[in-house]
């Protein structure tokens, strides 16, 4: 039982930024623009989101200074992301050149601006954040050691975040509209859909995600944010495509990377796969490996959107 | 506009000579817009330059920007170094220039190459590792090889490395149709594993924990290069990245075979009605793509510049960087080489930059913007060209019949499967 708690525990970790970025990436795709620079979006939002902590632990602590902080690195991630916008929607662009110069500028920038403002590129913080045992939760009797204990907050967030994500685009008509500009932005047009502000909303919509999921991704995994998140965002990329562009999908996804990632990365707190004679860096090949194979059985058909990476021009109609 | 048309369709039609001919079918519309489009952005490399020049220059506006916030008094010597490069009177900072310069023109190469046939290889760097683990690898374990002709098995060897690496996301693309982008990511991660342990259990030197040194007889030549430019460690590679660029420039614009790929490239579905192998198509490019990312493995490695392949768990940063170097270049195979150069000129001056108190990252952040201008640099120019013709805009889609859904450059078409 310890064993498959830790295991849950530990995919957590993993999963939980991979789900919230890939939903992000998602909102993106599905009003039609490709969003490659989610790696940047993180890389932006772990940076402002550990600098907010680094500046105001002194003042603050606990879950509430890291829910500020999330929404700091969303906001970042947001704000960045207009740039990848202006220039897929307005001006037309490449949009996987625009993704990659996102990708370019945001590591550089972090280690500019962490140079600046604190000499080092590492940008320190105190984790009071650990979450030992979510009180009445956390005695639940299976549930309680799987998901209400040995926790961070950003759990939980990625969940709402994936519920209320998933009843957006699926459940309302804001969700619908965001669709149809992805799939058939000149049927949606002619029903009076504005294909511009619903692909400015769906790619900053996932700017807001990639960042949160930055912080969220560095706030469980480390005390310092370093100017990487460790290829995370293209991996997230991975996890959407892996999820047919589709929220559940994504979910299942998510966690059977992050599941993957744990073997990989745990495997020797694992008993029963200690003991077989295989090197160390094999179980890291785990989860890129295991995608693979999942993709070959499972990507006949994908469900992209049809107009996903095609700038929409009215005049052509 | 209309000559253009024609023109493209000559080629089908001398194509069709060399493949078995299909009557009828190389009157198929919907390519020839298509390649008329990007015939008329082809022929005017004068003003893609421009386009690229324009780009390059708001990036160093940035740039000064960026050092005045950082440093105002020192600003003015920071923007020198920065042009002045590894042009700095020294030979050795020239030859770190050029050496900087080589690996990301190969796995640039590679990356315009793969997207000729409309496939984005974010995979280069697994390329690469794989490359330079089997050239490293043959060096030192090569020993019954003569010393005449090892150093080219140690090339073969690294593009062999390279071309398997690339033909797993092309078999995957091909045959069950994976999108190459992710594919190529896991194999990065896949690629740097797998050369970590390939190099731990064979050619391990455990004191640095890196791959043993590659013996002097295994480099790649210099042709006294080195001793006529004292002071570097220039040998043949420069050389031989020009050679491979112009023969990729011949195999992707003077062949059947490039030919094929750019058709494959712009409408895989109208290419298999012209009779064309597509996925034999794509399986070779993405082959020939992991193959010059291999090379340029072999040339960072066996170049005798003290770089050695290590076992940390890094991605390779050749393989990313050969990307803006192939976009900036808008995937034209000789002006990678240029822009290869650029970039390996200016990541010499951010090293330069911090005799000036600024940090090296600066320069990635004005290539980022550089990139960024570029990626809408090429539409404005387009947008010019069509407005100049006065065809602004009309019917392009309409020979798709009923359903106007153009697949983008990033999707296969078969992929497009419109669902809820």
């Amino acid at each position: 039982m310890t064993t498959i708690a830790f295991v849950v525990q530990q995919t957590m970790i993993f999963s939980i930024p991979l789900l919230i970025v890939a939903m992000g990436g998602m909102y993106s795709e599905r009003s039609g623009v490709i969003n490659v620079g989610l790696d940047g979006g993180m890389i932006m939002g772990a940076f402002t989101g550990t600098v907010f902590l680094n500046q105001m632990q002194g003042h603050m602590s606990g879950q509430g200074l890291l829910l500020l902080a999330l929404l700091v690195s969303g906001l970042t991630g947001f704000l960045f992301t207009i740039f990848h916008a202006f220039a897929s929607i307005n001006l037309k662009a490449n949009q996987v050149i625009s993704g990659t110069a996102m990708n370019m500028f945001a590591p550089a920038f972090a280690v500019f601006a962490g140079r600046l403002l604190f000499g080092t590129q590492q940008v320190p913080f105190r984790d009071t954040f650990y979450i030992r045992e979510v009180p009445l939760l956390g005695d639940i009797p299976i549930l309680g050691p799987l998901l209400f204990q040995k926790a961070y907050i950003t759990t939980y967030v990625g969940f709402l975040i994936f519920f209320f994500a998933w009843f957006v685009i699926q459940k309302t008509s804001f969700g619908l509209r965001l669709r149809a500009c992805g799939e058939h932005p000149g049927a949606a047009d002619t029903v009076g859909i504005d294909v511009q502000h619903m692909r400015w909303a769906g790619t900053l919509i996932s700017g807001f995600l990639s960042g949160i999921g930055g912080l969220a991704f560095v706030v469980p995994t480390s005390t310092e944010s370093n100017a990487t998140v460790y290829g995370y965002g293209f991996l997230a990329l991975a996890v959407m495509i892996f999820g047919q562009w589709r929220s559940f999908k994504i979910l299942g996804a998510a966690f059977f990377f992050g599941l993957m990632k744990t073997v990989a990365s745990a495997y020797s707190a694992i008993p029963g796969i200690k003991s077989l004679p295989i090197p160390a860096t094999v179980y890291k090949m785990i989860p890129y490996i295991a995608t693979l194979i999942v993709l070959i059985f499972m990507s006949k058909r994908s469900q992209a959107p049809a107009a996903e990476g095609i700038p929409y021009e009215k005049t052509g109609r | 506009m209309s000559d253009q048309s024609d023109q493209s369709n000559n080629n089908f039609d001398k194509d069709g000579n060399k493949k078995p001919p299909q009557p009828g079918v190389s009157n198929n519309k919907v390519p020839e817009e298509e390649l008329a489009l990007t015939k008329s952005v082809g022929s005017k490399g004068l003003s893609s330059f421009f386009s690229s020049l324009m780009a390059i220059l708001v990036g160093l506006v940035v740039g000064v920007i960026i050092l005045m916030i950082a440093n105002p008094s020192n600003a003015g010597q920071g923007l020198i170094a920065i042009l002045r490069g590894g042009m700095t009177g020294s030979p050795t900072a020239l030859g770190q220039s050029v050496a900087t310069s080589i690996p990301i023109i190969m796995t640039g190469l590679s990356v315009a190459f793969a997207y000729k046939a409309g496939l984005f290889n974010i995979g280069a760097s697994g390329q690469f590792m794989i490359g330079g683990v089997f050239a490293v690898y043959v060096a030192i374990k090569g020993t019954m090889i003569p010393d005449s002709i090892l150093w080219l098995v140690c090339m073969l060897a690294a593009m062999v490395g390279g071309a398997i690496w690339g033909s797993v996301p092309g078999i995957l693309k091909a045959y069950f149709k994976v999108n190459e982008v992710i594919t190529s990511i896991m194999m990065n991660y896949i690629g740097m594993y797998t050369a970590k342990i390939i190099i731990e259990r064979t050619i391990y030197d455990s004191r640095y924990a890196r791959a043993q040194n590659v013996p002097l007889r295994a480099q790649i030549p210099t042709l006294g290069l080195n001793t006529r430019f004292p002071g570097t460690n220039l040998n043949i590679s420069l050389l031989l990245c020009i050679v491979f660029c112009v023969i990729i420039f011949i195999i992707s614009s003077r062949t059947v075979f490039g030919y094929e790929l750019t058709a494959v490239g712009l409408n895989p579905d109208a290419s298999r009605y012209a009779g064309i192998n597509s996925k034999r198509t794509v399986i070779i490019a993405m082959m020939i793509a992991g193959a010059m990312s291999g090379l340029g493995a072999y040339m960072m490695y066996l170049g005798g510049t003290g770089v050695y392949m290590d076992t940390k768990e890094i991605v390779a940063s050749q393989g990313f960087n050969g990307i803006p170097v192939a976009l900036l270049a808008m995937n034209h195979p000789i002006g990678v080489f240029f822009t290869g150069l650029f970039i390996g000129h200016i990541t010499i001056g951010g090293e330069n930059l911090q005799l000036y108190g600024y940090s090296k990252e600066i320069i990635d952040m004005i290539i980022a913007v550089i990139i960024y201008c570029a990626a809408f640099s090429l539409i404005l120019k387009q947008l010019l060209g069509r407005i100049i013709q006065g065809k602004f805009r009309i019917n392009r889609q309409k020979p798709r019949g009923p359903a106007p859904q153009g697949p983008g450059r990033y999707m296969h078409p078969e992929e497009t499967e419109v669902s809820s």
